[in-house]
């Protein structure tokens, strides 16, 4: 169904009237997410984690920022690098704005991953990105806080082994309020698209 | 009659001279490698073109400069990422099968010497006669989109 230029003009501007209209009765008007909103149903951001250069981090340490935390290990070589760099490529997208936000990427394999191995790891896909470390009790209990899961695989034979781990993004605004869920296959656009709101959400003016 | 056995005979040559070298109906573009730092294991991606009319298939994978290649698939159903390991992956009849992040991909252990971005290194694909499709891929960096971006 085609309509007219007059028509189209007319519902354009009817659409404009109850956009102001809506915006002048609702003041705090929740931003149109994209992503999943999950704001009151997850957890606030907190952990007792080490960094990627060996500092004691908590959730707290993260307060200002707007954080995408995914859970995973460095010696994934296929879906973690392929999430971190779908991440980094919406960092700079983002522009500026995005020295407000931080990827937490939470190791599922403590056994293995050093502050070394993850700081190397992280910085080769963004340097916004933070490498995190716990003993097996603290990811444990950080996963289940937020309801992820992660096994470790039976072994190839040489030792090595693959970690199945939960492939969420969980997005916190900057009072570490859990807001969004991503999934690795979400649009890189809606990503973008939410995180700006996110971002603008509290923003020192 | 006569006409008949000639064509089933050319065809049985034709045939014979396809299976003699199921690697010269595979071609192979595209192909990267994600570097991740240190002795970390890295991915490689590639798209295969069997230009053949029947189902090609790889069997084996091994690299002269890693000490462990292996054919492998990733997926992240129900929210879960994992990894299978994959005793060979079925190239179908005039059609691409693309190894790609989050899906087939070849996964490069214990490399000789540290590949950097921008290296070029050959992975060989073995087929199911026997035949081997040696490919270059060429080094990325980890938070490369594919071969050049």
């Amino acid at each position: 169904m085609k309509l007219s230029r007059p028509v189209r003009a007319v519902a354009l501007m009817a659409l404009f009237a109850m956009a102001f209209a809506l915006a002048g009765c609702q003041r705090d008007a929740q931003p149109q997410w994209r992503l999943t909103d999950v704001s009151g149903h997850l957890p606030d951001l907190d952990f007792r984690l080490t960094d990627d250069n060996g500092h004691a981090v908590t959730g707290a340490d993260y307060k200002g920022k707007v954080v995408l935390m995914y859970f995973g290990y460095t010696h994934c070589p296929d879906v973690c690098p392929l999430t971190l760099t779908q991440l980094h490529v919406v960092m700079q997208r983002l522009g500026a704005p995005a020295d407000d936000a931080r990827i937490l990427f939470v190791s599922v394999d403590p056994a293995r991953d050093t502050p070394e191995i993850m700081h190397a790891y992280v910085n080769a896909f963004d340097k916004r990105a933070v490498g995190l470390i716990g003993s097996e009790r603290d990811t444990e209990a950080l996963a289940k806080r937020y309801r992820s899961a992660f096994t470790r695989e039976p072994d190839r034979g040489d030792g090595a082994y693959d970690v199945s781990h939960s492939s969420a993004i969980y997005i916190f605004d900057r009072d570490g309020k859990a807001r969004l869920l991503a999934t690795p296959s979400a649009a890189q656009d809606d990503i973008v698209h939410d995180l700006h709101l996110l971002i603008g959400l509290g923003a020192k003016s | 009659m006569k006409t008949r056995l000639i064509v089933a005979l050319a065809g049985l040559t034709l045939c014979f001279g396809a299976q003699a070298n199921d690697a010269a109906s595979v071609h192979a573009t595209n192909a990267w490698i994600r570097v991740l730092p240190g002795t970390l294991p890295a991915g490689g991606y590639v798209d295969f073109a069997n230009d053949s009319d029947h189902t090609l298939k790889i069997v084996d994978t091994d690299s002269p400069a890693y000490g462990h290649a292996m054919l492998h698939r990733s997926s992240t159903d129900g929210g879960m990422g994992r990894m299978e390991m994959l005793k060979s992956v079925d190239l179908p009849a005039k059609s691409t099968t693309k190894f790609a992040p989050g899906g087939y991909h070849v996964m490069l252990m214990d490399a000789g010497k540290p590949v950097k971005a921008g290296d070029t290194v050959v992975v060989n694909f073995h087929l199911a006669d026997g035949s081997v499709l040696p490919v270059n891929f060429v080094a990325r960096p980890a938070n490369a989109n594919g071969p050049k971006d």
